[in-house]
């Protein structure tokens, strides 16, 4: 059966995919992210390093701030763990039944490895180290 | 009830580029993890910043290295052995993500002519990082 693919941004909105649709919008979102900002840092370092071109160095010292750093490791976290949920489930299609209760886990296990980090991050910042 | 999703008959190519992002996937995070480890072992346990660490995770090569202050830097990551391992890892996560962009973008486009175009644009784009990547590792 062929999926309709034009569907409204408004109907698109009212539909109600739960726990799978966020983290399947969040996958999307997060690698389109991951992609945009590894290929600018690439291009951009290249210029720098061979023509010493400034906004190269500008641009690589906002990636490398605490503050774009908190969404870089949001996207690569998110992305590697919720790939990795995906990868096991089509590795093992009876886990399949129980997507919810994985989808349940993978939150309970990324909140502690994303907030303890982000906390320090944030500490470590604020008190000037 | 959702309807299933189509059956991917093994053998195409979009069943080839399905299997290829779950095993790259799986992949990248074994070769952070190892070259995360080494760098730890190299002496960057004392360096414990978010871009240090991303630098040993996902490009391991003294160029990128050497910002992240560790002493010795030349010592432990010029060689051959990371210049494989980066080339391979470039080769997987360029490959992965590009074939994510086709996907959405393959998503949100109908007409086959644009479907073309954006193909061609994504495999320029795929070749040109993984050109100046290996440019990069090799003159390093």
């Amino acid at each position: 059966m062929e999926l309709s693919r034009s569907v409204s941004i408004l109907s698109g909105l009212r539909y109600r995919g739960r726990a799978g649709m966020l983290t399947w919008l969040l996958h999307r979102i997060t690698g389109l992210g991951i992609l945009l900002f590894v290929g600018t840092h690439v291009t951009v370092s290249f210029f720098g390093q061979q023509f010493g071109d400034d906004l190269a160095f500008a641009i690589n010292s906002v990636y490398e701030s605490w503050q774009f750093q908190i969404f870089v490791y949001f996207s690569v976290l998110f992305h590697a763990m919720n790939g990795s949920r995906l990868a096991v489930m089509d590795l093992f299609p009876a886990l399949i039944r129980y997507q919810r209760e994985l989808i349940w886990l993978q939150w309970l296990m990324f909140v502690p490895l994303y907030g303890l980090p982000v906390y320090i991050m944030i500490q470590n910042a604020l008190s000037g180290v | 009830m959702r309807s299933p999703r189509p059956t991917r008959s093994a053998g195409t190519f979009e069943y080839g580029m399905w299997l290829f992002t779950r095993i790259s996937g799986l992949a990248l995070i074994i070769f952070g993890a190892i070259s995360l480890g080494i760098g730890f072992a190299l002496g960057g346990r004392q360096y414990l910043t978010m871009p240090a660490m991303f630098r040993w995770m996902f490009f391991p090569n003294p160029n990128h290295i050497v910002n992240s202050n560790i002493p010795d830097v030349t010592l432990g990551w010029s060689n051959a052995f990371w210049q494989i391992y980066s080339m391979l890892m470039i080769f997987l996560a360029t490959v992965h993500g590009f074939n994510g962009l086709r996907m959405v973008l393959e998503d949100y486009t109908k007409r086959p002519l644009l479907i073309a175009i954006l193909r061609g644009l994504t495999l320029l784009l795929l070749l040109g990082g993984i050109i100046v990547a290996i440019y990069v590792i090799l003159a390093s």
